[in-house]
């Protein structure tokens, strides 16, 4: 049964995946317990929506939506609300799942009817993924759940249902599963389940019955005991009944569906010729795209089929053989997970085993035994088309076709990899096909999945949308794939064949091929600063030659300037939107125009009659300034696209960081690919983004030399330094300097530069300049001027910059803002949002340790933007020392950082154990300096170094000796590492605070860096532990109720933690004095930073402004406890700020994750202001307290017994 | 002892009528002032270009990161319910209708012709037995003339005039060239008060910062000079009522804009200082002084020291610096 063939008078949605999972979820359920993680965050978000609005399930109840601290106590909250009898789900994907396991054995164990969704995806290997496959629900293949697998977002609704009915009945847990991002992302025009069809599908007797499951003290059991060897084996073969069972039950509701909806599924849907003789069997989105295939290989004569696996747990031999023709003699089984070292990933072993035991048992529906061959595709989302899917076809036909193969990479390596013929299409002519390359920040995506909405309501049309986002934070480019046609869309893949491609943003033309894909007479729109007189000569080269080439039709509009004048600022969104129905044609232009204001007056009716204008003057302003361009027959311009990375970049970075720059990481082959995820550090340099269209400029005449500019550049792309003047003699013309203030550099030149194509143009060094130009008080010693004509000019200054020597380490007080800014950072150029709080923090430790340092970061904004490829920030110095970086999981990043400093002490106490074995060979006195020189500062760990290259020349001199060479392997670790554990608060509030609870409590030398933006940044501002009374959070919608932890405090309660808390915008030496004594403290370290955030919908250009604030209004108190102070008889605990100034209110509502509450709830939002501003009142006193106890040792009483 | 007095149309126990401040904004505070004698109240202003500030820059923070980012299609959830424009304003004003019982006077303060209208209508709907307007213009602008400023004065008054039926009363600046013809020129729109003087916010400079930071400072008894002056010249010669607005402090300071020709005296900076119960202190103290010097009415001495009434009206036509010349003389 295809998909919307029924198309009655039920409503017609244009919704994703998750929103289709969720939808059905919400109205079955009364608990839901969930943990954000990509890519099934959306589907808690929705259901928390819902049941914020008061929409309620079938039974006419609100359901509870929970969010819980990690997926595993998602899991536990889960199987404890089932036990006591309510319908119950709750939705992950990946690690997330990972963690429900050691529950899910439990939740099958006990026969408990639930249904969990999960939007599959990738799992953690020699590197995370946040993009789908199967790895993540294969590995729950033993825990006895049943897997129901959708292919499309019909599937995922229809699915959901149809899963949730037969759990009822069949007692087995269903997985119900579909494709992360391809099919949860995708928006498809679906049609909606009503809730009279739920309804129908939900047994009411079942659902009774499962309440009489449910552990009661009116009627008590015990479950969950503990077996002996003795009958342990018989109770867990009771359930077999059950299983051998359930594919019936699944099949009973798929039927039962069909009859009420009219959509007929079948456990294993065969798609084909009748007579097929070889045959594909695979399951999720992919086979969407095979389906698409034997469609039009069918067409050409061939037999072949398609074996699309709905339940793939239980696994039912019987229904798959039966869903085989007869014909079949070659099957291919296509597996979307890798399992090394198995003899064949998991469906292929089922299939194998299946068709085996069929022949085994006699049976004579085959002619003969059909070949089945096993194969690879689409991990991490890997593009699977219609061209790979005939590749495996014609595999099939291969006398000996290729086992164990994989296809839609390039494996030069073990030849697994299947000939692909890309020039294969099934794209059909009738079917509108268009690209839209964008911002994040010009809306282009959303008036994308607008449009789709418009056309999937006002035509019959089918509509189709996915969106490809960079793995950047800042200048993310989006492009949008948007297919429209008279038939449903399997098209489960990007497209290649366009014939409308829109260029939102001009300065993608230099930087991207955006025309390969489209078809000859296509259209090309772009959104040009140049009217159709001018924008031809200013088009690349390349550009031109394809328009002329292809014949394309070029329309161009200056979309920024109708935006602009119009109030919607950057936004082109709704222009370009308006360009594309009145160039496409999908609409007459008239009804286009009427259904785009109709669809704005919709989406931001709600949110005032000012918006919906500014909207509709930006449709209104469009047409007339869009232009159809006639354009010369011959090429004319002399630019041409940018080289992805520099020619004189390294091999890897050209061959390798280079291709998956430029958007060919598909054709990277295996060979070039690190087998154990090892990367060079120091990559982001050789990509010049060039995504700021404002960098400050500095003016030396009233440069004060402060550094702060440089310690709050979230980018490092602001630096400092100081040098002998003579070097000036080979500095371009237009290089700054002026001569150094201070005494220490007394007679040096000294330059402040910026990177002008990595500065993301925050402005955030601008604000915190304290140096007013004493003639016109608007500028300051750096103010922002356009980027462009500044290009070359400061491209030229900074590469000469960088040639300058750095400041010799040995020499700087680094307890100095001035002084650490002289230190380089190690940490550059990040992906990290443009102003992002977080990043100075972490620069800062690079700065300051980085020579020394080992980081174990947790999964989230950090890891991403710490090492997200194609290119990573962290970096070395010129000795060829710097931060060694890794992630392991989000939710262990503490005892994985514990380990780094267990491993790094347990080889220092072998080095000084061997120092002792050889001192005949390396002499006393040098094995005495090695053993006992102290290494406090930069100074004395110069000289350590020193002596650990005399040791190791010492060494090398005795190469029999194996102590020598024993201790030649481990000799640097007699200098003194660095341990640094970071992450957000989502992981050290929530996931992973019992972790970090046992490493503060283990007493080991580590520092704990907590970056607080006080929500889930990454996975996109879900509450945290962190998250403040009154703030607005996905999750607390209504503002959080309840206050923050106070995490200070827990870790101080054990007395021998090093604890501050610090806001860099409200005393930036504090922070660097925090970080220090942290750092020198031989103990466990915790520092909280105050990280402003995009989350908390502030300007991010006065992010430390808004630190300032939250410490003047006594929010965020600066502290720092110092146990060695209290082994001085002093008060360890340092109250740092001053008393509260400002009213919480007044930096609270410059932030909308407060203010947004005056607007939803004002009566709420009142009261919770008032209790925000009390919580401050008694934790100000309560730390005034702190800071007043008297530490002097007790005064001696002598002790009389009496007598 | 009769205090009434009538204003907007309204007749009132006393002249005391609390202007527009942050002291309105609960409706505990306008109970306690109408409990100290509050004879009406003038609620705090709603902003236009604030009230459409805070939309856009909420639809602004709402949308600006979304759909950038793979991991995180939004940052907020999206909201079920929204006060956008002056709902919360509205709501305030039908509980006052609900709790007190001297009138509700609304207040607008804006300077685009869009808004007031709207928000004019709004604030009728809600319940307000006024409205009081309060353009406020900075011209900075060499370009532009006083006649084209107060032109734009004119139409948005008149536009406002036109969609509601309540009484309407205009808080001016004093710096026109001419006040008594605005005055005149806005009487003749149909304006049904005066209120004198809108008292700005000033700017400042901060030396250490080098920073501009605009302040109000409160007004003492001295402001009121300006005041009296212009209700004095003014009274009789427009038919709108005059409110006085500005220096209210004492009840010798309520009895001096009575007697230059003032409808009812606005207070402002008393009550943010010493609270509502000084509405209280100066009705008593307006009271006895009326018995110690044998008034009964205050409508007897309205305006009788007006510029009309008194013996030189030269006094309050000539600047100090003037005067002080020709006795030199």
């Amino acid at each position: 049964m295809s998909i919307n063939e029924n198309r009655s008078a039920r409503k017609q949605v244009t919704i994703d995946g998750n929103e289709a999972a969720a939808y059905v979820a919400h109205k079955t359920n009364e608990v839901i317990a969930i943990y954000p993680i990509t890519p099934s965050s959306n589907m808690g978000e929705w259901c928390d929506q819902w049941s914020a609005e008061g929409r309620k399930n079938i039974w006419g109840t609100v359901p509870i939506v929970t969010e819980m601290q990690s997926e595993g106590g998602a899991a536990g909250a889960v199987h404890g609300a089932l036990q006591t009898g309510s319908l119950t789900t709750t939705f992950t994907a990946s690690q997330g799942l990972l963690l429900m396991i050691p529950n899910m054995f439990k939740i099958a164990g006990e026969l408990t009817s639930t249904v969990f969704h999960v939007s599959a995806r990738a799992i953690a290997a020699q590197a995370l993924s946040i993009f789908g496959d199967h790895s993540d629900v294969m590995a729950t293949r033993s825990t006895g759940w049943g897997m129901l697998c959708s292919h499309n977002v019909q599937e995922v609704m229809d699915f959901a249902l149809i899963a949730q009915a037969a759990t009822l009945e069949g007692r087995v847990p269903i997985l119900h599963f579909f494709d992360g991002f391809r099919t949860s992302h995708e928006v498809m025009k679906i049609e909606q389940l009503s809730d009279d069809d739920i309804r129908a599908m939900i047994d009411d007797e079942l659902v009774a019955a499962h309440r009489r499951r449910a552990l009661t003290p009116d009627n008590p059991v015990i479950r969950g005991t503990a077996q002996n060897p003795d009958v342990y084996f018989q109770g867990r073969e009771t359930v077999n009944p059950f299983y051998e069972k359930m594919p019936e039950v699944v099949q009973k509701w798929m039927d039962t569906f069909a009859t009420i909806v009219g959509r007929q599924y079948k456990l294993f849907d065969y798609f084909g010729a009748p007579d097929a003789e070889r045959i594909v069997v695979l399951m999720g989105s992919g086979s969407e795209a095979v389906h698409e295939t034997v469609e039009a290989l069918m067409e050409k004569g061939e037999k072949i089929g398609v074996i699309k696996v709905h339940l793939y747990r239980p696994f039912s031999r019987q229904h798959l053989i039966n869903a085989l023709p007869a014909s079949t003699k070659a099957i291919a089984v296509l597996d979307r997970t890798k399992e090394p070292g198995t003899s064949g990933e998991p469906l292929y072993l089922d299939v194998v085993a299946a068709i085996n035991e069929y022949f085994a048992d006699g049976n004579t529906k085959f002619a003969s035994l059909p070949r089945i061959i096993g194969g690879r595709y689409g991990l991490a989302s890997k593009e699977f088309t219609p061209a790979m899917a005939k590749a495996v076809f014609d595999e099939l036909k291969k006398e000996k076709p290729k086992n164990h193969f994989t296809v839609g990479i390039i494996d030069d390596v073990s030849h697994t990899s299947l000939d692909v013929d890309y020039s294969f299409s099934t794209e059909k002519e009738d079917v509108f096909r268009g690209l839209f390359y964008g911002l994040g920040a010009d809306g282009t995506v959303g008036a994308n999945k607008n449009s789709i909405k418009i056309i999937g309501e006002e035509t019959p049309y089918y509509g189709q949308g996915y969106f490809v986002y960079d793995s950047k934070k800042s200048g993310t480019t989006t492009v949008s794939h948007l297919r429209f046609g008279p038939r449903p869309i399997r098209s489960s893949y990007l497209i290649t064949k366009a014939n409308f491609v829109a260029c939102h943003q001009w300065q993608f033309l230099e930087k991207m091929d955006m025309l390969s894909s489209l078809i000859d007479g296509g259209t090309f729109l772009i959104n040009s600063p140049f009217g159709p007189d001018r924008v031809w000569d200013n088009l690349p080269r390349s550009v031109q030659e394809t328009i002329i080439k292809k014949k394309l039709n070029l329309y161009v509009i200056d979309g920024t300037a109708v935006a602009q004048k119009t109030g919607m600022g950057g936004r082109v969104n709704t222009v370009m939107q308006t360009c594309f129905f009145a160039i496409s044609g999908v609409l007459p232009k008239d009804q286009a125009i009427e259904a785009i204001k109709k669809s704005i007056k919709k989406t931001y009716g709600r949110k005032g009659e000012d918006i919906v204008k500014m909207n509709y003057a930006a449709v209104d302003a469009t047409i007339d300034n869009l232009h159809k361009v006639d354009y010369p027959e011959k090429v004319t311009s002399t630019v041409d696209l940018r080289p992805p990375v520099p020619n004189h970049a390294p091999a890897f970075i050209k061959e390798v960081t280079g291709k998956i720059i430029a958007g060919e990481g598909d054709l990277i082959p295996v060979s070039a690919m690190p087998a154990d995820g090892t990367y060079p550090v120091g990559t982001t340099k050789w990509e010049k983004r060039n995504i700021a269209l404002e960098i400050p400029v500095w003016d030396a005449e009233w440069c004060i030399q402060c550094g702060k500019c440089a310690l709050v550049c979230p980018h490092a792309s602001i630096r400092i330094k100081v040098y002998d003047n003579a070097l000036l003699a080979d500095a371009p013309p237009t290089f700054k300097h002026m001569q150094y203030k201070g005494n220490e550099y007394k007679g040096q030149a000294y330059t402040i530069q910026v990177a002008p194509e990595d500065c993301t143009g925050c402005g955030l060094c601008v604000e915190v300049c304290p140096a007013k130009n004493k003639k016109e008080t608007k500028y300051k010693a750096l103010n922002m001027m356009p980027q462009p004509p500044l290009r070359e000019q400061e491209a030229k200054n900074w590469d000469f910059f960088l040639t300058l020597p750095d400041v010799d380490r040995k020499t700087v007080a680094v307890n100095t803002i001035k002084g650490s800014q002289f230190l380089q950072p190690l940490f550059e150029f990040s992906g990290a949002c443009t102003g992002c709080g977080e990043t100075p923090y972490v620069k800062l430790v690079s700065q300051l340790f980085g020579d020394r340092a080992v980081i174990a970061n947790a999964t989230g904004c950090s890891s991403i933007y710490g090492g997200n490829l194609p290119t990573t920030p962290w970096t070395k110095n010129n000795e060829g020392r710097g931060p060694a970086w890794s992630n392991s999981l989000f939710e262990d990043n503490a005892e994985f950082g514990l380990g780094f400093r267990l491993s790094i002490d347990k080889q220092h106490e072998q080095a000084r154990e061997l120092l002792l074995r050889l001192i005949p060979q390396i002499g006393e006195e040098l094995v005495n300096e090695l053993l006992s020189s102290p290494q406090t500062n930069e100074e004395e760990i110069f000289y350590q170094r020193e002596r650990v290259t005399r040791l190791k020349e010492a060494l090398q001199k005795h190469p029999n000796n194996a102590d020598a060479r024993r201790l030649l392997e481990v000799a640097d670790y007699l200098v003194q590492k660095s341990v640094w554990i970071m992450g957000g608060d989502g992981w050290a509030y929530d996931i992973g605070f019992g972790g970090l609870d046992h490493v503060l409590a283990s007493g080991a030398n580590v520092n704990i860096l907590v970056l607080d933006t006080e929500v889930y940044s990454n996975t996109g501002g879900q509450m945290s532990k962190a998250t403040p009374r009154g703030a607005v959070a996905k999750f607390a919608a209504s503002g959080k109720p309840v206050g923050k932890k106070d995490l200070g405090l827990i870790a101080m309660s054990y007395g021998n933690v090093y604890v501050a808390q610090v806001a860099m915008g409200a005393n930036d030496l504090h922070t660097v004095k925090a970080f220090l004594e942290a750092e020198a403290y031989n103990g466990p370290s915790l520092i909280i930073a105050y990280s402003h955030c995009i989350a908390h919908g502030i300007n991010i250009r006065y992010g430390m402004d808004a630190q300032k604030k939250a410490v003047e209004s006594g929010y965020w108190p600066l502290y720092r406890y110092n146990p060695q102070l209290a082994a001085e008889g002093k008060n360890p605990f340092q109250l740092d700020s001053k008393p509260p100034k400002i009213k919480f209110e007044e930096y609270a509502y410059n932030e909308i994750r407060y203010k947004m509450l005056t607007k939803m709830a004002p009566e709420k939002a009142k009261k919770l202001l008032r209790e925000a501003q009390e919580d401050i009142a008694k934790k100000w006193r309560f730390y005034e307290h702190l800071a007043a106890l008297n530490y002097a040792p007790p005064v001696q009483h002598t002790i009389t017994n009496g007598h | 002892m009769d205090l009434t007095t009538t204003y907007l149309g309204m007749k009132l126990k006393n002249p005391i009528v609390p202007s527009a401040s942050p002291m309105s904004r609960t409706v505990g505070n306008v109970k306690l002032m109408e409990d100290y004698g509050a004879s009406a109240v003038v609620l705090y202003s709603i902003f236009e270009e604030q009230i459409r500030h805070e939309t856009k820059e909420l639809y602004h923070y709402l949308t600006y990161h979304a759909e950038s980012y793979a991991e995180a299609t939004s940052y907020f959830p999206e909201p079920h319910e929204y006060h956008t424009g002056p709902d919360e304003y509205l709501e305030h004003i039908r509980k006052l209708k609900q709790s007190v019982n001297i009138p509700i006077i609304g207040s607008i303060n804006g300077v685009t012709e869009g808004g007031w209208i709207e928000y004019a209508k709004q604030i009728e709907q809600a319940g307000a037995d006024a409205l009081e307007l309060n353009v406020y213009y900075i011209p900075t602008d060499p370009n532009l003339s006083s006649d084209d400023i107060e032109q734009t004065y004119l139409d948005i008054v008149k536009d406002v005039r036109n969609q509601v039926k309540i009484p309407i009363a205009v808080k001016l600046s004093p710096f026109f060239t001419s006040i008594p013809n605005i005055a005149k020129r806005l009487d003749n729109i149909g304006v049904n008060g005066l209120v004198l003087f809108n008292r700005f916010y000033q700017p400042d400079i901060n030396l250490d910062m080098l920073n501009v930071e605009p302040g109000v400072v409160l007004s003492t008894s001295d402001s009121l000079r300006l005041p009296l002056r212009w209700i004095a010249i003014l009274h009789k010669k427009v038919k709108a009522d005059l409110a006085a607005t500005t220096g209210v402090h004492t009840s010798e300071d309520v009895l001096k804009l009575i007697m230059a020709g003032a409808n009812v005296t606005m207070m402002c900076s008393a009550l943010l200082r010493y609270g509502p119960r000084k509405i209280r202190e100066v009705l008593t103290g307006v009271q006895q002084w009326m018995v110690e010097h044998e008034y009964s009415t205050l409508s007897e001495m309205r305006g009788s020291m007006s510029h009309q009434s008194v013996a030189d009206p030269s006094s309050f036509e000539r600047a100090n610096y003037m005067k002080a010349l020709q006795t030199y003389m």
